[in-house]
């Protein structure tokens, strides 16, 4: 399957002197020099990304990092200097970089909408006449596009709204009118600019839920800006991560905490709350490094504690210790206290720990009948003093 | 310094020339044009006095109440136009009245499309903010002569140097409200498509419009305050019986026709200010 936005090579130069400052930037000249020499700002350089059909892509990067003007280079907001920005539509491609006003018009009115980080409602519009706006723009009549608004405010929650005033709105439901203007669009393509660092926490974590909530059901494909690394972890399918108008990591949430590409990532990563992002196999002690004796497995050294190889069976001083299965997902009932947890490698850090916290045992992890790793305080500790970062080397002992 | 004295410019002898050089080549459009302005006008006058006073009276309660729903405002309304019939001034609020409408929607239909333009390009508004400046600033006798001259005496040149002196702020407040319009709102229309002149209906007009509104009451104020100027090169309303007043010292007559002008000028402020908005 083909990407639902395709980036390739893309530059974003600010200013009158484009040609020059890709001369620039060729030569391998910092963004100051170029700025120096010409005037114009570099906002994206070289970016190559590809967002697949319903996927979260996150950009992530301190303010001035590029990340919204890579954004809003994916819909024609930002120029695009160099490269492409090609854009799913029916069953070819549009490049955004060559294309006529017209096309760019039809792109954005049917195929990328935008939530924008001061919501940017028209404040002499209703709120019911607010999400109508792109379907007015579009030449709808008044009665088709109240219906599908309506239907858009039922969705973020707001019906009874309908008629007020965007100022007479908090700024959460200032955002759902605007999330749900970008949904009246029909559009398969969503594209989020900080859209809720405008918003207290509390509010922001309940529509991050929301959205991921929606997103569920919707599939849209979604370009998401934030420089809230948590924020990112928790939606993203995957993150970009942007310093000085370069991407310098792309991948999935795990892998960048697991494995950051440099100190500026790292930074990031360091203040970050792993419990929601690593999952057990990187935490776990692998069972590859466990001491094994007659086919047991010694899953816990401190209180000698042995495991069956087919993981049916455990045993501590000639005692049998209880074992039973358990599911990795976040509402699965815990094993008692005393029994030995069972589950699955994909399990989340906060999951397990509860888990340990109750059994007062060691995780076991298996796959496909096969023991796969171990989970013991130390593994915890480990990650929470952010020492996870190059995990594989890390002396992780259980014994 | 008396060889300076001596070697004048001859400055006013240039303008002279050209309101003669216009005189002789423009005579044709300047005619026309007092001609056409004088039907409009007089025949408005006609109309609207035409009406039995009750009337323009219930019109204008109606629509203050339309636009503001205040009670009070509307009580006002009725109340001071009917002291003004009380008073004997009612044709004249009548013909001043026109001037000051009409002198507005000019400078409405001129100002604001040369505001939005100032505001698309900014080069446009650096020459024409001086010549903004010297039409408030030059004094309205001074440019009241070459109207004289140009459209003969009348209402005509009134309602002309009125224009000029009431034209700027329309202009200058279109052009700031168009300039102030949020990046994020213009944003927004592009990026739900908006084609360039949906951006300017859909999005720089209404989020222009209290700033808009403000120059078109400020606009009505100004014409308002050149009614006496008017009176003085033949323009018929209230500025008549002020100038009458003052050349024969008449202390009652002046009070009178004066507090009828501010009375208009109140209803018009109160009922054009755009409702709900903080006051400029």
């Amino acid at each position: 399957m083909s990407a639902a936005i395709s980036i390739k090579n893309l530059d974003v130069v600010f200013g009158d002197k484009v040609d020059p400052a890709l001369k620039l930037l060729d030569q391998g000249k910092t963004r100051q020099q170029i700025i120096e020499a010409t005037g114009s700002i570099v906002g994206v350089h070289n970016a190559n990304i590809d967002v697949q059909q319903g996927e979260i892509c996150v950009l992530m990067g301190l303010s001035g990092s590029g990340k919204s003007s890579l954004l809003r280079a994916v819909n024609g907001l930002n120029p695009i200097s160099r490269g492409s920005v090609l854009v799913a539509d029916g069953n070819g491609h549009v490049d955004l970089g060559n294309c006529d006003a017209k096309t760019l018009r039809r792109i954005r009115a049917e195929r990328v909408s935008m939530v924008f980080q001061k919501f940017a409602l028209m404040p002499w519009l209703s709120v019911l006449d607010n999400v109508a706006y792109g379907l007015e723009l579009m030449g709808q009549g008044k009665a088709e596009r109240h219906q599908k608004a309506m239907e858009k405010l039922e969705m973020v929650g707001l019906a009874d709204w309908k008629d007020s005033l965007p100022s007479e709105l908090s700024g959460g439901m200032q955002q759902r009118v605007g999330l749900a203007r970008a949904f009246a669009m029909d559009s398969d393509i969503l594209l989020m600019d900080e859209p809720f660092s405008a918003l207290d926490p509390l509010i922001r974590a309940q529509l991050q839920d929301e959205l991921l909530e929606l997103q569920r059901n919707l599939n849209k494909t979604i370009l998401f800006v934030s420089h809230d690394l948590d924020e990112a972890l928790k939606i993203g399918t995957n993150i970009c991560i942007m310093e000085s108008a370069r991407i310098i990591q792309h991948g999935a949430p795990e892998d960048i905490v697991m494995n950051p590409a440099n100190a500026y990532v790292e930074d990031f990563v360091a203040h970050t709350n792993p419990l929601n992002v690593l999952a057990g196999r990187s935490l776990m002690t692998a069972a590859d490094k466990l001491s094994k004796t007659n086919g047991d497995v010694l899953v816990c050294g401190e209180k000698s504690l042995w495991l069956a190889a087919d993981g049916k069976s455990a045993h501590c001083h000639g005692k049998n210790v209880p074992v039973q299965e358990c599911s990795s997902r976040g509402n699965g009932s815990i094993p008692a206290t005393g029994t030995m947890a069972i589950t699955t490698p994909d399990i989340s850090m906060r999951r397990a720990i509860e888990i340990r916290y109750a059994t007062e045992q060691p995780v076991i992890l298996m796959e496909k009948g096969k023991l796969v790793g171990v989970l013991t305080d130390h593994n915890f500790y480990h990650a929470m003093l952010g020492k996870h970062f190059g995990c594989n080397d890390a002396k992780v002992m259980a014994g | 310094m008396n060889w300076l004295a001596d070697n004048k410019l001859p400055l006013g002898a240039w303008m002279e020339t050209f309101v003669d050089w216009l005189t002789n080549h423009g005579a044709w459009f300047f005619d026309l044009t007092a001609v056409s302005l004088e039907w409009v006008i007089t025949s408005l006058v006609e109309l609207f006095q035409w009406f039995h006073p009750g009337v323009p009276i219930v019109a204008t309660a109606a629509l203050a109440w339309f636009l503001h729903r205040s009670i009070p405002l509307v009580v006002f309304v009725v109340a001071a136009m009917l002291l003004i019939i009380n008073l004997g001034y009612w044709n004249e609020m009548i013909e001043t009245f026109v001037l000051v409408v009409t002198a507005t929607v000019i400078c409405i239909l001129i100002g604001v499309p040369l505001g939005i333009f100032a505001a698309h390009k900014p080069w446009v508004y650096s020459y024409m903010r001086p010549v903004l400046d010297l039409m408030q600033t030059v004094p309205t006798f001074v440019y009241l002569i070459p109207t004289l001259v140009l459209f003969g005496l009348g209402v005509v040149p009134g309602l002309i140097s009125t224009i000029i002196f009431a034209i700027a702020s329309p202009i200058r407040l279109t052009y700031l409200g168009i300039r102030n319009v949020p990046e994020e709102l213009i944003e927004a229309g592009k990026a739900f498509g908006a084609t360039p002149r949906q951006l300017l209906w859909k999005v720089e007009l209404p989020a222009a419009m209290p700033n808009i509104m403000a120059g078109v009451t400020q606009c009505i104020m100004l014409s308002l305050s050149m009614v006496v100027i008017a009176a003085l090169v033949g323009a018929d309303g209230l500025g008549k019986p002020v100038v009458r007043a003052l050349n024969t010292v008449n202390i009652s007559q002046g009070f009178e026709a004066g507090i009828t002008i501010v009375l208009v000028a109140i209803i018009l402020d109160r009922i054009f200010k755009a409702p709900g908005k903080a006051e400029v």
